[in-house]
């Protein structure tokens, strides 16, 4: 890895999309179907791609670790998926969108990306409705939006709230027509555990079949990886518990470039921690704060039930602070608002871990039929979880690990320095820059998978003149021993404690000192304890049973050793960064009113780790040039 | 509080496989269903004895995932729910609770409470889908589709494809499963050319993989987690009628004037 090259095509915004497209290389249908691609991974990005290059002709093996594609995590999105349609009139372009997105990650990605993005969000769209998503519509037929966090039009289109659900359906009935035209062959059960790479370039990887336990060895003209984000690093997030670092880990350590691993969005609306035993943090959905108004006690440690504290005593911190966006106001900013009262000693519930959100005035005004209409089913949720209801009291929530704007890094052609391995969606470093805004990151998954990489790859595999290798290729040999011997060491530690509780120690230990707000010391105290934890797990971890089976525990243990390693990288990203953007706060650099503060002077670049065996990771910077927008202070007060 | 759990335990596919009795200890209120097996299987796990296989990953009741019988009811004891989202406050401290896998032909097990559910997979793949290419879609808006019609199709394609309701059925028929998906697609513009294809080529592998047919017994709607109505089996009924009906020359494709679906 050695210089950072975007391909950014040059000249005006507007058409670099459209000039790339034209300048690549074509493959005529013959010779397509003597190309095979591997796709890794089956939500959004990768049925969406697997479906789309099986049906220009491509030869693709797709896989997942889930029983069905269908299951894959997309499925769990609620609030919706944004496109600049501006079907409400309501001032809505191609280039608001653009500069909304580009702003709500504070300046920290690539122009030309955000803006293809936008671009392409319209044509996702309609692609959509061609293949049947029951989006929500209109009495008059046309298609409904609705408005989330972060912006002041209504763009986000939705599927009640099951926007995820539907829009994965969709990718996934598109990949059963090409899985029955014999054009894709689905492997579910199956994760990816290395990647081969021969003279530079990616050309397989060895995955091990989760039922019987065999390891084997896929080889391909270009791989693409499609896994997902690593949010459930911090052991309690939002994501689905399969989602995990491994495959872009073990990319990163076959030579691809990880960029800005620390860029962790913690989303504010999540339903509190609880007890120790719990697995996992439910989202209530954004669309809940166009709604409903968060506020805490003005007074700490007022115990009082909700309904007894007045109007006079509540603190509506949002509106107070940010009197434009209030409630709206983007996910960093909000998590960073509620954390800051939970601080000061304000925090309700039993932790003090919580703030109300309130639906009392809409209730009020426009009747508690509507409010079920609109958001039943997180009400329900929401009452069987805690078992309260929020109908007659506010909900608690608190801020969760949610998405990761970190990834692998990819140049404009979602290419990684690995020439021939692709990554696509959320295992990206993505058009997000330091944060996501709201129903931004499912449009970006089905643009890859839809409208961007099927485009580029054809370029790549029109001039990169391959041959398959072989299965028993010195190279393929090499990695699937890495994979023996890994998985060997993990059921000869025959320890006593079991792989969760180093994971629940590792997560806590990120969260406490590289969560929402970070310092230097405790970053520091956090690189010094990670090792420690890493060798305790290898001598100590338990796992029952053979290799040769059906081993839920084995996987996960695999996992978690990643995440183990994967921590210290997050942590050097996060100590190198020396200012305050998006969902990065480092208490150090900040304003006087607590604001965070930007360094673009120093700081206006992508951060791409280089692996080192044995030896701390190298450092590239990838500029970020601003040549469309002027990098401002990103200010929703 | 403290519960009694009778498992099923089974090695593998050729295993005869049993009921082994489990003690959950300090198990709260709070916890959800799978948090308190979590917590078994850590205590299992820390004896040296292989955890209880079981499958999820959302645990938000949408993945379809989770699949346990629990007390003889797939899901458990609440309506309209998953497994995810059963929370032990719903038991009284001390009871006792059975807990499978789902039982059916065309679902043979894996290990313990894991089954394998491909064949609603290949069921989807003999036609569950509408064949358009990516790019060149028309705008969005140019098919105009009423907000019920929007909702009917939606209450259909809410399906999670968990196969509950194969578990259910004492027929292990598939019927719902199919319904869901066809009346989905029937009921809006987009997928009406494929109707006829569809319908039968979807019943079609449903036979061939081994599911039962529909005996009217209602089981599938009662433990089904998105409360999928069996009006929409009656649409399918009335679909694959319909396909009959196309087939025999009787009516033209690709649009039948009188056959409006639920
Ligand atoms: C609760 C929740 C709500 C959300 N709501 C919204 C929303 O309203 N709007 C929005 O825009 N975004 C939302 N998001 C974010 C969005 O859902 C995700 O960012 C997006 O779905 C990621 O899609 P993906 O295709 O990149 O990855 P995923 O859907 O995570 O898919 C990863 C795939 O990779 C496979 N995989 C992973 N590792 C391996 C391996 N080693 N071997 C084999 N296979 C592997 C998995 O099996 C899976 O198929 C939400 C996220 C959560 C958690
Ligand atoms: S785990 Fe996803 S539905 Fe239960």
């Amino acid at each position: 890895m050695t210089m950072l090259n975007a391909k950014i095509p040059s000249g005006p915004l507007e058409t670099k999309w459209d000039r790339r497209r034209f300048s690549e290389k074509l493959i005529s249908p013959n010779n397509k179907r003597k190309l095979t691609v591997i796709v890794v991974g089956s939500g959004l990005a990768g049925a969406s791609a697997a479906s789309t290059l099986g049906q220009l002709g491509y030869q693709v093996e797709c896989f997942c670790f889930q029983d069905s594609p269908r299951r894959a995590h997309s499925i769990a999105a609620q609030g919706g998926i944004n496109a600049a349609k501006n079907y409400q009139d309501d001032g809505d372009s191609v280039g608001r969108l653009f500069y909304d997105t580009i702003k709500g990650g504070d300046f920290r990605s690539r122009e030309a990306n955000v803006y293809r993005l936008a671009q392409v969000s319209t044509q996702i769209i309609d692609q959509c409705v061609a293949l049947g998503i029951p989006f929500a519509r209109e009495y008059g037929g046309q298609l409904a939006n609705r408005s989330f966090g972060g912006v002041q039009v209504s763009r986000t289109f939705y599927c009640r709230g099951q926007t995820g659900q539907q829009l994965l359906l969709g990718a996934y009935s598109a990949l059963c027509w090409q899985i029955e035209r014999g054009q894709v062959t689905m492997r579910p059960r199956t994760e990816m555990l290395d990647l081969i790479v021969v003279d530079g370039q990616a050309r397989g990887i060895v995955v091990r079949d989760l039922v019987t336990g065999r390891l084997s060895v896929h080889t391909a003209h270009a791989v693409v990886l499609a896994t997902g984000g690593y949010s459930n690093v911090y052991y309690l997030s939002t994501n689905a518990s399969g989602s995990n670092v491994t495959a872009t880990y073990r990319a990163w350590k076959q030579g691809a470039g990880f960029a800005n691993p620390c860029f962790t969005q913690i989303h504010p609306t999540a339903i509190p921690p609880g007890d120790a035993y719990q697995a996992k943090l439910t989202l209530m959905s954004e669309s809940l704060r166009n709604d409903g108004r968060l506020w805490v006690p003005k007074m700490s440690a007022d115990h009082r039930c909700p309904g007894d504290i007045s109007a006079a005593e509540r603190d509506y911190f949002l509106e107070r602070r940010y009197p434009r966006f209030g409630n709206l106001a983007p996910r960093d900013i909000a998590s960073r608002a509620v954390k800051d009262v939970c601080d000061e000693g304000r925090g309700v519930g039993p932790s003090g871990h919580g703030v109300y959100l309130d639906f009392a005035d809409v209730i009020e005004q426009e009747g508690l039929d509507v409010v079920r209409e609109r958001y039943g089913n997180l009400f329900d949720m929401y009452h069987r979880i805690t078992g309260e209801d929020a109908y007659h009291a506010p909900m608690r929530i608190y801020p969760a690990p949610h998405y990761t704007m970190g990834g692998l890094w990819v140049d404009y052609n979602l290419m990684s320095t690995v020439p021939g391995l692709f990554v696509i969606g959320e295992a990206n470093f993505a058009d997000h820059g330091a944060n996501r805004l709201g129903a931004s990151s499912l449009m970006q998954g089905l643009a890859d998978g839809y409208f961007i990489l099927p485009y580029t790859i054809g370029h790549y595999l029109a001039t990169a003149k391959l041959s398959l290798i072989r299965e028993d290729h010195k190279d393929a040999r090499a990695a699937l021993q890495r994979v023996t011997n890994r998985i060997d060491r993990l059921l000869n530690a025959k320890g006593r404690r079991t792989a969760a509780s180093f994971h629940r120690d590792v997560g806590t230990l990120l969260w406490n000192h590289c969560g929402m707000s970070r310092n230097q010391a405790g970053l520091t105290l956090a690189l010094a304890s990670v090792p420690a934890l890493r060798e305790e797990f290898w001598r100590d971890v338990m796992i029952p049973g053979s290799g040769e089976a059906f081993n839920q525990e084995l996987e996960y243990a695999g996992r978690v050793a990643d995440y183990l390693e994967f921590a210290e990288l997050l942590c050097h990203d996060a100590l190198h960064r020396e200012e305050s953007c998006g969902a990065h706060f480092r208490e150090e650099y900040q304003t006087d009113d607590g604001e965070p503060k930007r360094d673009d002077s120093r700081f206006a670049h992508v951060a791409a780790w280089e692996y080192r065996e044995g030896a701390p990771p190298i450092l590239h910077k990838e500029p970020l040039a601003f040549e469309f927008v002027q990098p401002t202070t990103r200010s929703y007060q | 509080m403290t519960f009694t759990l009778n498992i099923w335990r089974q090695k593998g596919p050729e295993d005869s496989g049993r009921f082994v009795t489990y003690e959950a200890r300090d198990v709260s209120a709070g916890m959800s269903f799978l948090e308190m097996l979590d917590s078994v299987n850590q205590r299992l796990i820390a004896d040296g004895e292989e955890p209880v296989a079981f499958e999820q990953d959302c645990r938000e009741g949408i993945c379809g995932s989770c699949s346990l019988v629990i007390n003889g009811v797939p899901h458990g004891p609440d309506r309209g729910i998953t497994t995810c989202q059963l929370y032990m406050r719903r038991f009284p401290d001390g009871a006792v609770i059975t807990i499978e896998p789902w039982r059916a032909r065309s679902f043979p097990i894996i290990k313990d409470l894991v089954v394998d559910r491909r064949a609603l997979d290949r069921i989807m793949q003999a036609g569950g889908y509408i064949s358009v290419n990516t790019g060149g879609a028309v705008d969005g808006n140019v098919l105009l589709i009423g907000k019920d019609q929007a909702e009917t199709a939606m209450d259909a394609a809410s399906c999670i494809g968990c196969g509950a309701c194969v578990a259910a059925c004492k027929n292990a028929s598939a019927m719902l499963f199919v319904a869901a998906k066809v009346s989905h697609l029937a009921s809006l513009p987009q997928g009406k050319p494929e109707r006829t294809h569809r319908v039968r080529a979807m019943l079609e592998a449903m036979d061939r993989e081994g599911f039962g047919s529909c005996g009217n017994q209602y089981e599938c709607e009662a433990v089904c987690p998105k409360s999928i109505g069996v009006r929409f089996i009656a649409n399918l009924n009335r679909e694959y009628l319909r396909a009959g009906v196309v087939e025999s020359g009787l009516l033209s494709e690709p649009e039948a004037p009188h056959a409006e679906s639920a």
